[in-house]
């Protein structure tokens, strides 16, 4: 028999409103409302270091003045360039490493976790200290790779061929740690039947490695790479202390421009547009990239 | 032929040969904290030494630099003062300097710590309600709140920079601890939503039932029951929060200046004569992530939990 059970106190739906209300409501506040406002902003001509004069709206036009910019275009290309380099020596570099972490020897959890450090750090702290490192004068990297082979001296940051190289350089280092621990649950997710089958048929080690380790990673290198795709899209700290966009706009990524848009042109309308475009951008390629994702899951 | 072993595992010799690379893998990718840890232990000169170099006489000029300031005097000044009082004046004085007080650095690592801690706090309590909410209850659009949470976290921080500066300049929160902690706690709500509504999935439902038979009111049952059991989880996610917070930077260096600035927007303003003081910045920064080294390590069996937001556990 069921009984409709009545407990004392607060409703389950009231506690359900208490318990969710604070943070939708901060969200609102902290992260809608801000948002909201930047679209509107778009509309105007307004410059927010000039209190006092009212913005008048003026359409579309600052959309317009963004698409059709072309130093706007070299800075998307300056960013494709940066997140195409670092995602892809990541997943390389990232599943490498798991695969033979998954050998499972003698301190192997010991390892990972010195491994990870680097992408705990404050990427800003990481940006300041990789300019001693890539020092031309006294830096360490140049004298090792000189000792390596006699480039003679050269100037990662200074010159505007090495410097896209200078941050994906930074980048892999610090976040391939992050593709490598999620490929390593991939792999320890594969049942071990799977290999068991494979061997009575006598698939070889490589057949293997194709058939069923591979496409059993491939989930999770792929979501390695999406969160790792949003944040080099919206990268800003490591690379404005590291290069801060230059030498002249070699390494501007599109965050850095809006950020001299806003912060030091105080073109607030103008920069809300980029803004707007920015957010698009990302939410389209993310919800493609998910449903892509999901559909390789599938198979 | 050896029949001892699974064909699953590896050989030994593939074994070694793994170990191996990995081993000089962690070398390489250690070397440059390593360095940065030395330099802080080096003198001015020996910084800026090439080749650059890797034996060295340690010295804490680093670290009396990070947390003074100095000025540069004449010999004939410095003959006339009194002779100094502690090691840490002799070195400075030993350079031809003089103390002239203690550095913003001090004022700066506790802005971080008080932002990082508040801002934890709020966000992993906020983040504990709502987390259990979603994970109990029928709640209206669960998966889009949900989704929503987690899309927040998708803004560029630039892009919502502009509005928050305009709207903390009206009310009068620009620069001021108060206001960073209130959007350090939203930033990482997503985090610890997320985060805990997995760990609070884990936690069997018998549990706060049988406490609500006994007489519990559900509230009473949240708090006495499933957050004590739920620990271990929120501590994971108070880290994460804390890293977050401790390591940000674009809205800090955007919307911070004086009173309320943390650390990384500072440690790269330290500079000496002649250029940046790459000792004292050493200094800084191993001071600045040696907590989150040892949170790190604290951490490393929930690490994976916490990068993806609870998409992938092990």
């Amino acid at each position: 028999m069921k009984v409709k059970k009545k407990f004392k106190g607060l409703s389950d739906k009231a506690v359900g409103w208490l318990f969710i209300g604070p943070s939708v409501l901060l969200l609102l506040a902290i992260n809608i409302y801000p948002l909201v406002y930047a679209i509107k902003m778009s509309f105007t001509n307004f410059y927010a270091n000039k209190i006092g004069r009212v913005p008048e709206f003026v359409g579309l036009k600052n959309y317009i003045k963004v698409l059709n910019k072309e130093a706007i275009w070299e800075k998307m290309q300056v960013t494709a360039s940066f997140m195409f380099w670092t995602l892809l020596l990541q997943a390389i570099i990232g599943l490498g490493l798991a695969l033979l972490l998954n050998r499972k020897f003698k301190g192997n959890e010991l390892l990972t976790t010195l491994i990870v450090l680097p992408m705990m750090l404050s990427p800003a702290v990481v940006g300041v200290f990789w300019t001693y490192l890539y020092n031309p004068q006294v830096g360490l990297f140049n004298y090792v790779v000189n000792f390596f082979y006699d480039f003679g001296s050269f100037d990662m940051i200074g010159s505007s061929m090495l410097a896209p190289w200078s941050i994906v350089i930074v980048d892999t280092w610090m976040w391939t740690p992050f593709t490598m621990l999620i490929c390593l649950a991939g792999l320890r997710s594969v049942p071990n039947y799977l290999y068991e089958a494979a061997e009575v048929d006598r698939a070889n080690k490589w057949q293997q490695f194709i058939y069923i380790t591979l496409p059993s990673v491939l989930p999770f290198l792929l979501l390695a790479l999406l969160f790792r795709g949003i944040e080099n899209f919206k990268m800003f700290d490591m690379v404005v202390e590291l290069t801060s966009g230059g030498p002249g706009s070699a390494t501007e990524l599109a965050s850095i421009n809006l950020k001299r848009e806003a912060f030091e042109k105080w073109k607030t309308g103008y920069s809300s547009a980029f803004a707007v475009i920015l957010f698009v951008t990302i939410f389209g390629f993310g919800n493609v990239y998910v449903k892509v994702m999901n559909k390789i899951k599938e198979r | 032929m050896d029949t001892s072993r699974s064909y699953l595992e590896p050989s030994s010799f593939s074994k070694k040969i793994a170990a191996a690379i990995i081993i000089v893998y962690t070398v390489i990718t250690l070397i440059p904290i390593s360095w940065m840890v030395m330099t802080s232990f080096k003198n001015v000169d020996s910084a800026i030494s090439y080749p650059p170099e890797v034996l060295f006489e340690p010295s804490l000029e680093g670290y009396v630099n990070l947390f003074t300031n100095r000025s540069r005097q004449s010999p004939e000044y410095l003959d006339s003062l009194p002779p100094p009082e502690n090691w840490y004046e002799e070195l400075v004085r030993s350079r031809e300097m003089v103390i002239t007080g203690p550095s913003k650095f001090l004022g700066r690592y506790s802005n971080s710590m008080i932002i990082g801690f508040g801002s934890t706090f709020a966000s992993v309590f906020l983040g504990a309600l709502a987390a259990y909410a979603f994970s109990r209850f029928r709640v209206p659009l669960k998966d889009d709140l949900l989704f929503f949470i987690l899309s927040t976290r998708m803004f560029p921080p630039i892009a919502v920079a502009v509005p928050i500066f305009i709207m903390y300049r009206k009310i009068g929160l620009g620069d001021t601890h108060l206001g960073m902690i209130i959007l350090y706690t939203v930033v990482n709500l997503s985090l610890a939503v997320w985060l805990l509504k997995g760990f609070m999935d884990e936690i069997p439902k018998e549990y706060e039932e049988a406490a609500m038979i006994d007489g519990y009111s559900r509230l009473q049952a949240f708090f006495k029951v499933v957050l004590p059991q739920a620990m271990t989880g929120i501590a994971a996610t108070a880290i994460f929060c804390m890293i977050f917070s401790w390591n940000e930077y674009a809205f800090a260096v955007l919307l911070t200046q004086f009173n309320a600035q943390t650390a990384p927007p500072f440690i790269p303003t330290i500079i000496g004569e002649g250029g940046l003081d790459w000792p004292a910045i050493g200094a800084g920064t191993t001071l600045f992530l040696l907590p989150v080294m040892i949170f790190t390590i604290i951490l490393r069996k929930h690490l994976l939990r916490g990068i993806t937001f609870g998409a992938v556990r092990k």
